[in-house]
Parts: C-alpha cells; sequence; structure tokens
C-alpha cells in the first residue's frame, strides 16, 4: 500500500514538474506547481513527517503559490509565445542533460553506497513537538539568523515600496 | 467490527446530516433574516417552508449548465470541484462528542483525530482559495475576475491574524489534536465557571476568540466583507458566470465554510462538548428542558393559530419536539448524546450570529477591508500572541 501510494504521488509529482515547464500558460504553470507541491506534501506524510507534510501546503500551496496566481491574475500575463530555439540549443540541449543526470546519479551513488532501503513511516520525529523542541534547541541560531533574514526582507521591500509612493 | 466498514458507516453518517444541515442552513438563513426585516421568508412550499431546500436543489440540478464561449474550460469546471472538496474535507477531523457504544461497538464522534488537525484544517482552508480565484479567472468576465482578485487578496490577508489567532489557544492547550484540545477544557474553576479557553487564565482568550471570529466572517466571505461578490459592483463576482450545479457547488462550499469556521471556534474557544455549568447543578437536563420548552411553545401556538394551518402542523411539531425530549430523559441515551446536544448548541448558536451579522451590518468598503486587516486585526493579534506566550510562560 505505502509502496502504491508512493509510486502514485511520485509519478504525479513528476508529471506536474514536466507540466510545469511545458504548459505555455503562466496559471496552467502555477497550478501544475501547485500540484507539486501538493504530492511532496504526500511523500512527507508517508515517511511520517506529518508537520512538514502540513507546514508544506500551508506555506507552499496555501501562501507562496496563492500570491504568484494573484500576481499572475494581476497583471493579467498572456501566453508565451514560442519563438525558434537557437542552434546550439537544439544540438547541445539533450547531450547536456543527460550528461547531468549522470553526474546527480553518480553522486548520489559515491555519497551513499550503501543506503539502507527507506521505511515508510518508520520516522518517529516528525511530530510538531519534535520539531519545536528541535528547532528551539539544536537549531537556535539558524532559527534566529533566518528570523532575522525575513525581517530584513521585509524591510527591505517596504522601503522599496515607499520610494515609489514619493 | 472491522475498522474500514466502521470508518465507511461513519462517513456514510456525517455526510449524510452535513449535507442536510447545509441545506437547512440556508433555509434557517433566509427565515431569520426575513424575521429581522419584518417579513415572513420562503412560507410556500410545505408547512413554514420546510421543504425549500428541496425545491431549491430540484431547481438547481435540471437548470441549464451553460459553458460560456472562450473560458479556460478545464479551469473552470475545476474550480467548483475544488471549492466544495476542500469546504467539506475539514470535517473529518472536527469532534462532534465523547465516545460511544452502539450495539457493543464503541467509536468516537470523529471521523479521525490526526494530531496535527488543526493545521489540517488550516491548511485544507489555504486551498479552498483556489476554487474562488480559478473561478474567476478562467470565467472570462471582468466582474468574475475582480471578484476572483478581491477573494484571493482578501482570504491571504485575514489568513495571517486567523492563524494568529489559533496560535493562542494551542499554548494553553499544548496540543494540535482537536479531541484533546476539548479534553483539556473539561472541568470548572471555582466550582461553575467552565475551564474553557476564552474563560482561562492567566491572559484572557476574549481577544483572541473575537480576532478569530472577525477573520472567520473574512474567511467565509461573509457580510460585512463579503466584497468578492458585492451585487452592486461586481454583479455576482467570482461566480457570475456558473450556473447549475456549478453555481450550487459554490453556494455549498460558503455554506461548508461556515459550518467549519464555527465548530473550530467552539472547539478551541468554548470548550466543544462540554457542558455549560457542572452536572451537579443539572446541566445534562438541559436538553430535555429546551425540547420540552420548544414543544410547549409549539403547542401553544398550535391550540391558539395565528394561520389556518398552524392548528395542524404546531401540534405535529410539539409531539417531535417532546419525543426528542422524553429521549435525552433516558439515562442510556443521555450520557452519548449530551456532549452532542452541547456541540451542536454552541456552533448552532455561532451561526445565528453570522446569519444576525449579516441582516445587521452593512458592507466595508474595499479599502477600509485591507486596512481593518493590516492595520488593526493583524497587530492586534500579534500582539495578543505575545502577551499570552510571556503569560504562559511565566505562569503556567
Amino acid at each position: 500500500m505505502d509502496v502504491f501510494l508512493f509510486l502514485l504521488f511520485a509519478i504525479i509529482a513528476v508529471v506536474c514538474a514536466i507540466n510545469v515547464v511545458v504548459q505555455t500558460h503562466p496559471i496552467s504553470s502555477a497550478i501544475s506547481l501547485v500540484g507539486v507541491m501538493g504530492s511532496l506534501a504526500v511523500l512527507y506524510l508517508l515517511l511520517g513527517a506529518e508537520f512538514i507534510a502540513a507546514a508544506q501546503v500551508i506555506v507552499y500551496a496555501g501562501a507562496i503559490m496563492v500570491l504568484f496566481v494573484f500576481v499572475i491574475m494581476l497583471l493579467n500575463a498572456g501566453s508565451e509565445v514560442r519563438r525558434g530555439r537557437s542552434i546550439v540549443v537544439q544540438l547541445l540541449g539533450v547531450p547536456l542533460l543527460i550528461a547531468f543526470l549522470g553526474l546527480m546519479a553518480y553522486f548520489v551513488q559515491r555519497l551513499y553506497p550503501s543506503a539502507a532501503s527507506v521505511k515508510f513511516g518508520a520516522f518517529r520525529g516528525g511530530t510538531a513537538l519534535a520539531v519545536g523542541r528541535a528547532l528551539f534547541t539544536q537549531y537556535l541560531l539558524p532559527f534566529e539568523v533566518t528570523s532575522v533574514l525575513i525581517l530584513i526582507a521585509i524591510v527591505g521591500a517596504i522601503v522599496l515600496a515607499r520610494k515609489e509612493l514619493d | 467490527m472491522n475498522f474500514f466498514l466502521l470508518s465507511l458507516i461513519k462517513a456514510a453518517v456525517v455526510a449524510f446530516v452535513l449535507l442536510t444541515t447545509l441545506a437547512y442552513l440556508q433555509w434557517v438563513e433566509r427565515k431569520v433574516i426575513a424575521h429581522i426585516q419584518v417579513r415572513l421568508g420562503p412560507s410556500r412550499v410545505g408547512p413554514h417552508g420546510l421543504l425549500q431546500p428541496l425545491a431549491d436543489v430540484i431547481k438547481l440540478i435540471t437548470k441549464e449548465d451553460l459553458i460560456p464561449p472562450h473560458v479556460n474550460k478545464i479551469l473552470y469546471l475545476a474550480a467548483p470541484f475544488l471549492a466544495v472538496t476542500m469546504a467539506l474535507i475539514s470535517i473529518s477531523v472536527i469532534p462532534f462528542g465523547t465516545e460511544i457504544s452502539l450495539f457493543g461497538v464503541r467509536t468516537w464522534m470523529q471521523l479521525t483525530d490526526l494530531n496535527i488537525g488543526v493545521l489540517f484544517i488550516l491548511a485544507v482552508s489555504s486551498m479552498g482559495v483556489y476554487g474562488v480565484a480559478l473561478a474567476g479567472w478562467a470565467s472570462n468576465n471582468k466582474y468574475a475576475l475582480l471578484g476572483g482578485l478581491r477573494s484571493s487578496a482578501q482570504m491571504i490577508s485575514y489568513e495571517l491574524p486567523l492563524s494568529l489567532a489559533v496560535a493562542s489557544p494551542l499554548l494553553l492547550a499544548n496540543t494540535l489534536s482537536l479531541r484533546e484540545l476539548v479534553e483539556k477544557q473539561a472541568g470548572f474553576q471555582f466550582g461553575f465557571l467552565p475551564n474553557w479557553n476564552i474563560f482561562q487564565g492567566p491572559w484572557p482568550q476574549i481577544i483572541s476568540f473575537v480576532v478569530f471570529l472577525i477573520a472567520g466572517f473574512a474567511e467565509t466571505n461573509r457580510v460585512p466583507f463579503d466584497l468578492p461578490e458585492a451585487e452592486n459592483e461586481l454583479v455576482a463576482g467570482f461566480h457570475t458566470e456558473y450556473s447549475s450545479m456549478k453555481f450550487a457547488s459554490f453556494f455549498m462550499a460558503e455554506y461548508a465554510n461556515m459550518v467549519t469556521v464555527t465548530a473550530m471556534t467552539t472547539i478551541l474557544f468554548l470548550g466543544g462538548w462540554q457542558p455549560l455549568f457542572p452536572e451537579r447543578f443539572g446541566s445534562h437536563y438541559v436538553p430535555t428542558l429546551a425540547f420540552a420548552i420548544a414543544g410547549a411553545v409549539s403547542l401553544y401556538h398550535g391550540l391558539n393559530p395565528a394561520r389556518k394551518r398552524d392548528r395542524l402542523t404546531l401540534p405535529a411539531a410539539a409531539i417531535v419536539f417532546f419525543a426528542i425530549a422524553f429521549a435525552f430523559a433516558l439515562p442510556a441515551v443521555q450520557s452519548a448524546l449530551v456532549p452532542l446536544f452541547w456541540f451542536a448548541a454552541k456552533t448552532g448558536f455561532l451561526l445565528f450570529v453570522f446569519i444576525w451579522v449579516r441582516g445587521t451590518l452593512p458592507r466595508f468598503r474595499y479599502d477600509q477591508l485591507m486596512g481593518f486587516a493590516w492595520k488593526f486585526l493583524f497587530p492586534v493579534a500579534l500582539l495578543n500572541l505575545l502577551v499570552t506566550g510571556i503569560m504562559v510562560a511565566l505562569f503556567s
């Protein structure tokens, strides 16, 4: 059952991810990206990380992608027009892609030579309690630094918006 | 019994009750609004218009299902489906009552208890925005597009104070499971004041409660925040181009969201199925008393009828009320159904408040709506969370 669900949602994720690139209309691409986020959340859930799964849906699918869709709707962006591809892309595209995937596979093989097979639901540190405890003890400094980073981003956005107003 | 079979039966029961509630909620709303505006409301179909929801459903199903030209067909068809699915899913984690045993099977009055129940509901409700936004965009209509834009902006803005208001009772209860949240609110302070989060110290949660309720009004697109479907500006907003069952899906989604928000308010702040006062003061006889009074009032008006048909319909209603009152007096039924009664009573009262507000308040202007969310509600929610956090850290 677990393996079946994993394969199902992995396939949905990959198909949606390809669809993001293939679609010509920005709204269709954005909706496909929501599909990717949703199936990733299901994969997290299968692994036993329920808090991450919920956060994935709330933050990425529910907040960031809604903003994307909102901006696309607001700008009323039309379909993208396909121009003829340059000769370099036509010749080197496929070989470079294969080379890149081969390199990725090689590094994964080198870094994790005898990776134990993943057990579905075996991970026990995925509850909100465990994640919260880890964030506020072991990873306190990265957590605080990230919050400062976000504060800088907010201040920057306000400064940029003010300049527009004056 | 088999877990799978049990879940299937429970899901069927919950779905049936929920859909009936949604249909009759609309009847209640029309009646209440009518009486607020000194009208009669639906009164032609069946006694007191009670069969009006059925007539509406038949009308909506048999209506012509129109797809306007130049729409984005896939998204146009997917949007109402998305809206209604996301609205109905969240009921699956709401606990309605305590554990009951029926025919020797013990089960909770809840479809499933997730240990991230609160986050689940937030996630599902945040996905519901897509239904409205995509409906507005895919319809190829400028009113619909403006309605969709307004609603996505509004829902994104009000989700922030909503989530911040949810966080404070979670700090007090220290759990994300909805069932545990209610169980933590059992018992009484000083022997009479219920331990509900809204009354609980060290910092009173009344502010979170009010912020949550206001944001809930905005999240469900209800008056005074129903800008996405402001008739005098946008025809009908995001669902202008929808007809037949697709329109009905949006309608159903709105009412289902209303039920979810009120049920969440009940669970988070008003103690879920916990009674209003202790059992030694006779709180488990309240349902009997309430239904007996309802029966007596019906009987009185049936014997002194204002209209001709009341002579028949009201005594019939009185008999039903007395039967329910008698059922609640039986000890076996009492232990199982009194918690359900309290949950339904609190949720029902909040639903009445939603309708009451609709009959009372005018609509906001759009800039007022955004200014209110960002300049008032959000800072209040943030400060409230900060103070609650400090108080909880200091005193408990």
